[in-house]
């Protein structure tokens, strides 16, 4: 008999309000034009609410409050800050079951992820640095005055909403600085009710405020010239538009951009964990991560056996509703981002690489994707060169370690890799050539507060996470 | 010493645990909560090894085996010590019920080759329908391979078609490389069953030494075409564990493998706690220890 699963959703309740509008100031304002944009569920298609759609005035209004704020924040004993990053971070984790709720309807990941990684690793986050704003003298060595920035301009991703967010305004809160955060078109609402949560905290108004929109509203907090520092995760792209906006301006930045991570397997691994971390890696999400390990190096005598073993091992992968505690892989978070992944997929099969995928059936609504790999894939192919932000892996081979490293490094990307190896010192050799600013030995995606994140080349630069995260926050 | 096999695949502990514990977070309900409680019953070997069993024991034990609640399956089998067997052969007459015995100088198997194929023919001449026969961990883990190997082959060779478990004490085995390499093993040297424990140390089942011994039978069933079977023995006493391990099961190797045939459940008050749980799932209510029948 088979074992069968039965539809398991999580049913907490969720109450969304027809509109929302910005929060700035400690007030809910709408945009200034009047305009909202709609958000919607991508596992079916639904529209859930409408959110105020924001201007360069409404981000001049956020700014301009961030700075009045700024003289309060700055002025109040660091042991006082620190209570209200705890006060907030214990009500994420109060409030922990609605957030992940939340975070699965407006961006489609499986509620087994957005209940026990994204708030878990937010509250997690904000639990950190409220432990660091009354040690700050600390944080830069050799420099016990340091000061906060000012006020922080945070863009942040739709991949990781809630944690995003978290990552941004925990450190440089915590530090003494006022933000104003734009979270991402598609996915706005966690960060509206992270905004909810931080009144409640009673947060002193214009601490932190949240702007809605999309690129036009992000492109006007980055050119806002009252800005002392811009944070932003997100695409390469943009990244690169980010730094013509600032040419010539000495605000400081921290960028966390693309990455298209190599996962070496050497034949002495343990092969049915690397199966795990492969799968983590690339299918973690709908592989819309920016440390996705996208490229597989198999060592080319494993090749066989690892593709028969990852063959048998996604068709064990439950896709579906991303409410249901049983599924692992939800939906993929727009349109747009489905015909993305849909395109360059095509093209993979066109440029002669083997696609597999697991054969379960696709719901007849939403935007879903199967788990697929490309076998026979060439370096030069395009899926094995861009970013595909899906639950799509390129697997290639290699008959060394150096050879291995040579094609992980082959990339303009720099932000992640892992190196599956029995062998230690092989291990460190391997990582310690790796041009890359996160490598994962025997093991995919660990994250901790406590442990600097972040890229170099075109992944980006500055770090986020421990007292490396802090530093960008603070002058010294 | 040189090893007698191929050497087995490496195994990393923080990644197998992680995939281990994911199986529990399965969510399983309702009418597939209850078809995986009656076949958690088919798989129990239902078990007393005590220095204090008697025949009435062992009589009452079997009764319950045979019928456990009204309306729920049988388990698997009785597993008790070999000088019990007839008695139990005897009390489950007819239903269907199969009599395991415990043998080779279990719990430690620390005894003269000779004395542990006595215990076996004593279990065999018994009745007994499967044989749990424990390996010699000194000389495993005194790399002795060759003499662990000798060992299950010629008990299995006394038992012919008597169904052969192995148990590989994995509490005591000290890593995931060295259960991984012992069950595969066993499997060379003709087991038809590998087990995880004896029940008698602290260190019993887990989710990830189970998940290490599924990959093995995989792996064999890959290369040889055969299936062999698991069975869990020790700490799992809640319907919650018991169903994870069939979940465990389920996405290793299959659903060929959730069959009394192939999975075994080494226990005793878990059949309590699988039966209050299928009550409630008839009932809606959750009801007392008090109306289950102890044996």
């Amino acid at each position: 008999m088979a074992l069968a699963y039965a539809p398991s959703l999580e049913t907490t309740p969720i109450r969304l309000a027809p509109r929302y509008d910005h929060f700035i100031g400690g007030t809910w304002q709408p945009s200034s034009a009047g305009g909202t944009f709609s958000t919607v569920n991508p596992a079916t298609g639904e529209t859930l609410t409408e959110v105020a759609s924001g201007t360069p005035e409404d981000i001049s209004r956020a700014v301009a409050a961030a700075r009045r704020a700024y003289g309060v924040w700055k002025a109040l004993r660091p042991a006082e800050r620190a209570k209200y990053v705890y006060r907030i971070a214990r009500a994420i984790t109060e409030r922990s079951r609605e957030l992940a709720v939340l975070e699965t309807m407006d961006g489609g990941k499986p509620i087994k992820e957005s209940r026990d990684f994204d708030v878990v690793q937010a509250a997690a986050h904000f639990f950190y640095y409220a432990g660091w704003a009354d040690k700050l003298r600390y944080a830069i060595a050799g420099s016990p005055a340091v000061e906060p920035l000012g006020v922080v301009g945070a863009i942040v991703p739709w991949n990781f909403p809630l944690l995003m967010a978290a990552w941004k305004i925990a450190p440089a809160i915590a530090a003494g600085n006022t933000i104003v955060l734009k979270p991402a078109e598609t996915t706005p609402l966690t960060a509206l009710l992270l905004a909810e949560i931080c009144a409640e905290a009673e947060l002193p108004p214009g601490v932190v405020n949240i702007v809605t929109g999309d690129g036009v509203t992000g492109a006007a907090l980055v050119a806002h010239p009252d800005i002392d520092k811009i944070a932003f995760t997100g695409s390469t792209e943009v990244g690169k538009i980010i730094q013509r906006t600032l040419a010539g301006r000495r605000t400081p930045r921290t960028l966390e951009l693309g990455g298209k991570a190599a996962n070496i397997v050497f034949a002495d691994a343990p092969l049915d964990q690397a199966i795990e971390g492969v799968v983590n890696g690339i299918y973690f999400n709908q592989g819309h991560v920016c440390c996705a390990g996208s490229r597989l190096l198999v060592a080319e005598s494993i090749h066989d056996d690892v593709v028969e073993r990852l063959t048998a091992r996604i068709e064990t992968l439950r896709l579906g509703d991303p409410l249901d505690k049983n599924t692992d892989i939800g939906a993929i978070n727009s349109a747009a981002q489905h015909a993305k992944i849909d395109e360059l997929v095509r093209s993979g099969v066109a440029e002669g690489a083997v696609l597999h995928q697991q054969s379960c059936a696709l719901p007849e609504r939403g935007w879903f994707f199967p788990a697929s790999f490309f076998t026979g894939v060439s370096p030069s192919h395009r899926i094995a060169r861009e970013e595909i932000f899906g639950p799509v892996l390129s697997i290639m081979t290699f008959r060394t370690a150096d050879e291995a490293i040579e094609k992980a490094n082959n990339t303009p990307y720099g932000l992640s890799a892992g190196v599956w190896t029995d062998k230690g010192a092989k291990s460190m050799y391997v990582a310690q050539r790796l041009q890359a600013g996160v490598v994962w030995c025997s093991t995919f995606n660990q994250f901790d507060p406590s442990s600097p994140f972040g890229g170099y080349r075109e992944s980006g630069f500055g770090r986020e996470g421990g007292v490396a995260g802090l530093r960008p926050y603070l002058k010294g | 010493m040189t090893p007698l096999l191929a050497p087995s695949p490496a195994v990393e502990a923080v990644m197998l645990e992680a995939r281990a514990a994911g199986f529990g977070k399965r969510s399983i309900k309702n009418e597939a909560k209850l078809a995986a409680i009656d076949l958690a019953i088919r798989c129990i070997d239902l078990t007393t090894l005590e220095g204090r069993d008697s025949p009435g024991r062992v009589r009452s034990l079997c009764a319950k085996a045979a019928f456990p609640a009204p309306g729920a399956p049988r388990v698997a089998a009785v597993c008790v010590y070999p000088n019990l067997v007839a008695v139990a052969k005897d009390a489950l007459r007819g239903t269907g019920v199969k009599v395991a015995s415990v043998a080779t100088a279990f719990p430690s198997g620390l005894s003269s080759l000779d004395v542990k194929l006595r215990d076996t023919e004593a279990a065999l001449a018994g009745g007994a329908d499967e044989i749990d026969m424990v390996i010699d961990r000194g000389a495993f883990l005194a790399g002795d391979d060759a003499r662990v190997f000798g060992e299950i082959a010629a008990v299995k060779a006394l038992c012919g078609p008597i169904h052969l478990k192995v148990i590989l004490e994995t509490g005591e085995l000290g890593s995931y490389e060295a259960t991984r390499q012992a069950s595969d093993l066993a499997l060379e040297a003709g087991a038809d069953v590998i087990k995880t424990s004896t029940g008698k140390i602290g260190t019993s089942a887990t989710p990830a030494t189970a998940l290490v011994m599924a990959e093995a039978l995989r792996d064999f069933a890959r290369r040889t075409g055969q299936r062999r079977g698991l069975k869990v023995a020790g700490g799992v006493r809640t319907t919650k564990s018991a169903i994870a391990y069939l979940v465990l099961l389920d996405e290793t190797l299959g659903a060929a493998w959730l069959s009394p045939d192939l999975f075994r459940i080494g226990a005793s008050a878990l059949l309590d706690d699988l039966l209050l749980q299928r009550e409630k799932l008839a009932t809606g209510r959750y009801g007392s220890l008090d109306y289950i029948a102890r044996d």
